[in-house]
């Protein structure tokens, strides 16, 4: 028996194939997982994700101690509530873990605080790495376990949810840039996402959550499971912590170099220097896409990439993607390689191309 | 649980067998199958003409979640493959007894049916499995 968010009860009554996530009893599917991506693409669906860890980062020293933490540099952040993607690194630059963190105040104000939200499966040595790297900082760590989660993503989400809601949070909704979120009684609105769709990621206390799935669900919003999320954000070109990256290996080969800040050069953050030396080397390793255009298949992690007689790589997560209809990829490989590759599948190579990721966003083929 | 119709028979690879009483047999995978793999996105199914054996590996289901080999839960030739599965491979989900079949093949040998299990003795082998 694993872990059970506040929703559980609500999964099994909506008939969801419950499979341990990370040490989590997480909804898999509630039938079939391609129709489910499918609302996602084309109206709306909703993923309980409340077994993320939801991390409060407060004191004085704040933003130093987050500036130190992250590859990405939260100095970015300029407006509230604004969100930023990055990644926690080790002292060799292998990724500990991405994540998401908000600007919660204005920015520079006394008080000024943040929000950081982390993978589940990581939840324990990111908290003890956080926390190690406190040393003698004025901050404080705070996990918010009482929060539920819910993201609800597609190009209906957004009316959807304002449908379900009171004329004040319909207004904060319309207010809302594109990565960006802002409190409300207790909640949490942001207009971030793991699908490559508009939608939105609310948290909100566990005691509200039921009701307001219930009411996402009479509004027509399709509950989405574990399944639909993972091949809706690999067509995404979005990482999976543990199978596109891990501790092993630097955001420079992980598609992820964007997330590094490098200006300005005067910023110390860990993993700094070996990045700076694996760039300086020139960076071996890219992780591209690939798409399996013709023939009968399905990319999978950890098949073998042939580039050419001395070179190869591997698929670090694969599938087939509903929107295309056919199996695309992530893969790890000499940073060389050109535009087409063979893949070992089943005892026979298949052709794939070599393209640049994502392969959709917003309902549309995207990569070429 | 998963639907086991009495009429047909089954194999441990959970494969279904319908006698069609004409030396003919049809073959799809069972309900309790498709469960496990999901959503089923490509079958590779054999061409008729084939000669088949008992046990072969003859063709894939490949699903959301995993590539299955089937296997040949009889010997003989295949006389019809099911084409919709070309287009419409979420038959094999919505429909695994029906829409969603594979094959048919001629038998070479109408005894090897009672080597098949009945529907009891397939929800025992489910059972034993989960």
């Amino acid at each position: 028996m694993g872990n059970k968010t506040i929703l559980y009860t609500q999964h099994v009554a909506m008939g969801a194939k419950i499979v341990d996530f990370g040490g989590w009893d997480m909804p898999l599917h509630y039938g079939s997982q391609v129709e489910e991506h499918h609302r996602v693409r084309q109206q709306s669906g909703m993923f309980d994700v409340s077994h993320m860890t939801v991390v409060d980062v407060t004191g004085s020293d704040a933003r130093d101690y987050l500036r130190r933490l992250l590859c990405n540099d939260v100095e970015r952040l300029k407006q509230k509530g604004k969100a930023l993607y990055s990644a926690m690194l080790n002292e060799q630059g292998g990724v500990i873990d991405d994540l998401i963190v908000y600007l919660m105040t204005e920015p520079g104000v006394s008080g000024e605080w943040y929000r950081v939200v982390v993978n589940c499966a990581t939840r324990e040595k990111d908290l003890r790495w956080m926390s190690d790297q406190v040393t003698k900082m004025d901050v404080a760590l705070t996990e918010q376990p009482d929060l539920a989660m819910i993201a609800i993503q597609g190009p209906e989400a957004l009316e959807r949810v304002k449908s379900v809601l009171s004329p004040f949070r319909q207004n904060l909704i319309d207010q809302l840039n594109l990565f960006q979120g802002q409190e409300s009684e207790g909640w949490f609105i942001a207009r971030t996402g793991y699908t490559g769709e508009d939608g939105l990621e609310i948290m909100l206390p566990d005691d509200e959550a039921e009701a307001f799935w219930k009411a996402l669900a009479e509004a027509g919003v399709a509950p989405c499971g574990l399944g639909a999320r993972d091949t809706l954000r690999l067509e995404a070109g979005m990482n999976l912590y543990g199978q596109d990256m891990d501790e092993t290996v630097s955001p420079l080969v992980s598609n992820m170099g964007w997330v590094v800040a490098w200006e300005p050069s005067d910023r110390f953050f860990v993993g700094r220097e070996p990045l700076e030396a694996e760039k300086a080397a020139g960076v071996k390793f890219k992780l591209v896409g690939l798409a399996m255009e013709t023939g009968k298949g399905v990319l999978r992690h950890g098949q073998t990439v042939v580039v050419d007689s001395e070179n190869e790589g591997y698929i670090t997560s694969g599938g087939f993607s509903p929107t295309l209809g056919y199996a695309v990829a992530l893969a790890r490989v000499p940073f060389a390689t050109a535009d087409e590759a063979e893949v070992e599948m089943r005892g026979k190579r298949v052709k794939v191309r070599v393209v640049k990721p994502p392969f959709v966003r917003h309902g549309q083929k995207v990569y070429s | 649980m998963s639907n086991i119709p009495n009429e047909l028979r089954y194999v441990a690879s959970h494969e279904w067998i319908r006698d069609e009483g004409d030396g003919t047999v049809t073959i799809g995978i069972t309900d309790h199958a498709q469960d496990l793999l999901g959503d089923v996105v490509f079958v590779e199914l054999p061409e008729v003409g084939d000669k088949v054996s008992a046990g072969d590996d003859i063709g894939v289901v490949e699903s959301v979640k995993a590539a299955s080999d089937v296997y040949a839960p009889l010997t003989g030739e295949v006389v019809a493959v099911n084409e919709d599965l070309e287009d419409a491979p979420e038959l094999v989900n919505s429909d695994p007894y029906g829409d969603g079949w594979f094959i048919r093949l001629r038998l070479t040998d109408a005894d090897e049916l009672d080597d098949l299990l009945d529907a009891d003795g397939y929800a025992e082998h489910c059972e034993s499995e989960s």
